[in-house]
């Protein structure tokens, strides 16, 4: 058995009768880095401060190191964790800030202005190491805040949502350096955030939470293109989803028929049965406008509406029965040969069916 | 970004309105005028009055007088003695309460409030009279002590340093937790955790982070702690012995027995001078803005304030190490299982201090209540039988009838005059950015830290030549002089929270300055007025130190006959006003309450 830096195993916490986190089980190999991700109120926060050891939960057990931390105190579990306000004190200064750990570790004096110096040239803030927090900018503050983090060298470090209060451009780069700082330190990292983009770019895998329970885990590219579920195969990303009847079984693919009387062809990926309801999404990239009438899947409509979004555009194309499907292109020059009103033909290969059996996710 | 969206509509603001020079004044004047005839003007008077001697020429007889007779270096110094202790033990017992009450949830804090605020609901006079039952030689505690076998004699609780000690306390603790109450609320509970995950163990996270953050509340609550009690003279008088007499008792006498103005003037003059200093002290080492319960991380560059913050942080330092090593300790005694939770020791002991603490608060506010349905005819525990005698007595007394009904008047009447004085002083503070603010500000909260006596007696002396004393509209005037600070504070306060903008739009939509005052304004500040008039009438209506002078012997209020009728005979009659009294004021607080949530909830 490969030994696990961070396991959870059905972690479970309430505050009087609500259920913040019904049976939580992620695992996180050494130097990985994963995103919980989900709405607001779904528990990701809760997670993360039952693995810091900051409350603690009804049941359920969590190991660090292969040992158990149950009810370690957080002090001792070797991790850190950067809020989401940043949390830095501010009766102390950066500097102060900085040493905190170093000093609670009782590291001698030299030792603490060497390696405060150290992680404050990795955040490029060396020049501020005699203000007070709120004398910097969100961004410095948070940049300190992780200084905070790195300089004990902690082997796994919990993030919530650290950069929700910074604008994008801001968030873009600092996404980039805590990118770096991960892949330059080897670091375990388990990091929270509502904003999927961002889930995508940084992580090795995410786990999609819901209403308190982990609905899956997978790495960026299988979440998209394979959600499980139907919840994360509508909060992720755009996505056409539609109701459909089980009418064939073959040996590697599953024929269904859809909305408008379509037959929609797709992977066999779960068993499923003859004349079963079922669900299924196609991502509107993997939808091709050209009229080609040959691929595994096609089906006509009406051009509704163009929108143009800069780097892409979307079509929105109305169904014999009135569903709306949308389909998403490149923005090139003269992409606009299809007009308003125009009848086309949609298509999409099998491979891009996702099919979502009902008790799934639900 | 969100400074610039806060300073923005306050720029437009002004500029909006440039009223003309003359007028621009017009808003605040009231309550300039009225302070500096009421307040400042006897004020100096009375203190002017030291530097004459009995034929009207200058001379230091007075102040050289005090500086050699030993009695009253000996008298100052048992006051800043009682009053130090007073603030040590309201601030050790009041911090855990504080600090619980500000981690429970809203709705148990709102519970737990009322409980601490008792012994401001219960008037002064019968909490003090309720201890000199509850302690006394055969009181109820000592019975209770006896009948455990704690001790084998009654112990002497009062008449004493631990009498005064215990009446003082009692009476002064929960303006300290308030205090401390409202910096620690505002201290994210996210610190806390993050020292923790950075490697502090529980002591070295409270000490090191939670503790200097609520410094500031600590220094505040015990700063208007102690100047109060420099300035308080009933509990001494009646819970102390003779050796413990305050400087207040002395200028009492000095006017009352002695009728040497003079000589009482210096020492009204020596207790200004030590709270003067003690505020010197205070804004070097904290800045007095920390009063208001702000808490500035600003450091102070003096050398006060350096010597203050290197002490400061020594002692953090030692006792966040001693309880470092407290905690390694307890972890070797008993190992951390970490498949078990700990039991949460520090928590429980929390709750069972600030239980004690909250008992000892209520107890003769409960007290009290029992005692006003016995059947005999004197203050003793415990009451015997049941009879609403006492209740008749007090409803049948037309000297009670006269005394609750001025009171109420008066009340009413220093309320509104404080009110309308008071809340435009405050919207001329809170709008507008000029030279001199803070001083203004802290020229109009003055009346709050000037002992109450002082201005009594000033008050008394000025009324004496406009033939003012012993009428109710004198009395009315000095209520509202320490109206007028309450007002002008809590107006301030939820003025920072009110959005200017809601005014421009007011303004773009076509409504004139007036109509957006009375429109829009006003109505959505409804609930803090009516916050600020029940603080005022309240403050009124449980004075008792100008009530005292100023009446003149011959009209009363409701505090003043109840010090009249305690003086000749404790009976449970007194015992009765008290829980009236405590019925109405609950009525009062409770609807305040209400309609303060009602504002939140629009
Ligand atoms: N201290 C608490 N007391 C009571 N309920 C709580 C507490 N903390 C969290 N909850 C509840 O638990 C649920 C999960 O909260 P949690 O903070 O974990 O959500 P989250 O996923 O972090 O949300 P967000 O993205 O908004 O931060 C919510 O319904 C929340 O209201
Ligand atoms: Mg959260």
């Amino acid at each position: 058995m490969t030994e696990y830096k961070l396991r959870t195993h059905n972690v479970r916490k309430t505050y009087g009768s609500v259920v913040a986190l019904k049976a939580a089980s992620i695992e996180m190999q050494e130097g990985e880095f994963l995103t919980l991700l989900g709405p607001s109120g779904s528990g990701k926060t809760t997670l993360l401060m039952a693995i810091a050891g900051l409350n603690n939960p009804d049941s359920g057990d969590i190991w660090i190191d292969g040992k158990l931390a149950n009810f370690l105190p957080p002090f001792k579990r070797d991790l850190g964790m950067v809020f989401q306000n940043y949390a830095l004190f501010p009766h102390m200064n950066i500097f102060d800030n900085i040493a905190f750990p170093l000093r609670m570790r009782k590291m001698p004096m030299a030792l603490i202005r060497k390696e405060v110096a150290r992680v404050l040239e990795i955040v490029e803030l060396d020049h501020v190491a005699k203000r007070f927090p709120r004398e910097l900018s969100g961004g410095q503050q948070q940049r300190i805040a992780l200084a905070r983090c790195f300089v004990y060298k902690p082997s796994i470090i919990l993030m919530d949502e650290p950069l929700g209060a910074l604008d994008k451009k801001l968030r873009e780069t600092l996404q980039r350096e805590i990118k770096q700082l991960h892949e330059n330190l080897g670091i375990t990292v388990l990091y929270v955030t509502h904003d999927q983009e961002e889930a995508m770019v940084m992580s090795d895998r995410i786990c999609v939470m819901n209403d308190g329970s982990i609905d899956q885990i997978g790495t960026p590219n299988e979440l998209y293109f394979q959600p499980s579920t139907m919840f994360s195969a509508d909060f992720l990303g755009e996505s056409n989803l539609f109701d459909a009847q089980v009418l064939e079984v073959g040996k590697d693919s599953v024929l269904m028929r859809g909305p408008a009387g379509m037959n929609v062809l797709g992977e066999l990926k779960e068993p499923v049965k003859i004349g079963e309801q079922v669900k299924f999404m196609i991502r509107p990239e993997t939808v091709d406008t050209d009229n080609d009438a040959t691929r595994d899947n096609a089906v006509e409509g009406i051009l509704k509406e163009v929108i143009v979004f800069g780097q892409i555009t979307k079509y929105f194309i109305e169904l014999s029965d009135g569903t709306e499907m949308v389909s998403t292109q490149l923005t090139c020059r003269g992409s606009s040969t299809i007009e308003i009103g125009q009848r086309i033909i949609l298509n999409w290969a099998k491979t891009s069916t996702v099919i979502l059996t009902n008790d799934a996710g639900s | 970004m969100s400074s610039k969206s806060e300073q923005l509509p306050s720029v437009t603001y002004t500029s909006i309105v440039r009223p003309r020079n003359w007028s621009r004044f017009l808003s605040i004047s009231p309550a300039i005028l009225f302070l500096g005839f009421f307040f400042i003007y006897p004020v100096v008077l009375l203190l002017g009055l030291s530097f004459v001697d009995s034929s009207g020429t200058l001379t230091l007889e007075h102040y050289t007088r005090l500086y050699e007779k030993a009695v009253y270096a000996k008298v100052l110094l048992i006051t800043l003695k009682i009053a130090g202790w007073t603030t040590i033990f309201s601030i050790l017992a009041g911090y855990p309460i504080a600090y619980l009450l500000s981690t429970v949830k809203s709705s148990t804090r709102n519970s737990l409030v009322i409980w601490v605020l008792m012994p401001f609901w219960t008037s002064f006079l019968v909490r003090t009279f309720a201890w000199i039952v509850l302690l006394g030689r055969h009181g109820a505690l000592n019975e209770l002590l006896l009948a455990l076998g704690i001790v084998d004699a009654p112990v002497r609780l009062i008449f004493n340093f631990t009498g005064v000690m215990i009446g003082m306390v009692h009476a002064l603790m929960p303006l300290c937790i308030l205090t401390m109450m409202s910096v620690m609320e505002n201290i994210d509970r996210n610190l806390v955790s993050a020292a923790s995950t950075l490697g502090a163990r529980g002591g070295q996270a409270f000490w090191r982070v939670y503790f200097p953050l609520s410094a500031p509340g600590v220094a505040a609550g015990g700063m208007l702690v102690f100047i109060t009690a420099l300035g308080f003279f009933i509990t001494p008088a009646l819970l102390g012995g003779a050796r413990d007499t305050m400087i207040v008792q002395v200028i009492i006498f000095q006017i009352h027995e002695v009728l040497n103005w003079g000589f009482a003037g210096a020492i009204a003059m020596l207790l200004l001078a030590s709270v003067l200093v003690i505020f010197f002290f205070y804004d070097q080492l904290l800045g007095l803005s920390t009063l208001s319960g702000e808490s500035t991380h600003e450091h102070k560059k003096g050398v006060i304030g350096r010597i203050g913050r290197r002490l400061g942080g020594g002692v953090i330092n030692i006792l966040g190490y001693l309880c470092e090593q407290g905690g390694i300790l307890i972890d070797k005694l008993t190992p951390q299982r970490t498949d078990r939770a700990r039991r949460q020791g520090s928590r429980t002991t929390l709750w069972i201090t600030a239980m004690t603490v909250i008992a000892f608060l209520c107890i003769p506010a409960l007290f009290v209540i029992p005692v006003s349905f016995t059947e005999d005819g004197f203050l003793g525990w415990p009451p015997k039988g049941f009879s609403l005698q006492w209740y008749e007595q007090v409803l049948n007394s037309p000297a009670w009838a006269a005394a609750a009904s001025r009171s109420f008047v008066v009340a009413i009447s220093s309320a509104l005059l404080g009110m309308s004085i008071g809340v435009p002083a405050a919207f001329f503070l809170a709008r507008r950015q000029f030279f001199g603010k803070a001083a203004l500000f802290a020229f109009l909260v003055s009346p709050i830290i000037m002992p109450n006596i002082i201005i009594a007696v000033a008050l008394f002396y000025l009324y004496a030549k406009l033939g003012l004393v012993g009428t109710n509209i004198g009395l009315i005037l000095g209520h509202t002089i320490l109206a007028i600070p309450y007002v002008v504070i809590t107006v301030m306060a939820i003025l920072k929270n009110y959005d200017h903008r809601l005014d421009q739009a007011a303004w773009t939509l076509g409504a004139n300055k007036w109509q957006t005052l009375t429109r829009i304004t006003l109505p959505l500040l409804s609930a803090g007025l009516i916050a600020a008039f029940m603080f005022a009438f309240v403050i009124s209506f449980d004075e008792l130190t100008i009530a005292l002078f100023v009446t003149g012997g011959e009209v009363t209020t409701l505090p003043k006959q109840m010090w009249d009728d305690a003086l000749m005979r404790v009976s449970p009659a007194l015992a009765a006003v008290a829980t009236l009294l405590l019925a109405f004021m609950s009525c009062i607080i409770f609807s305040t309450e209400y309609v303060r949530r009602r504002g939140l909830r629009k």
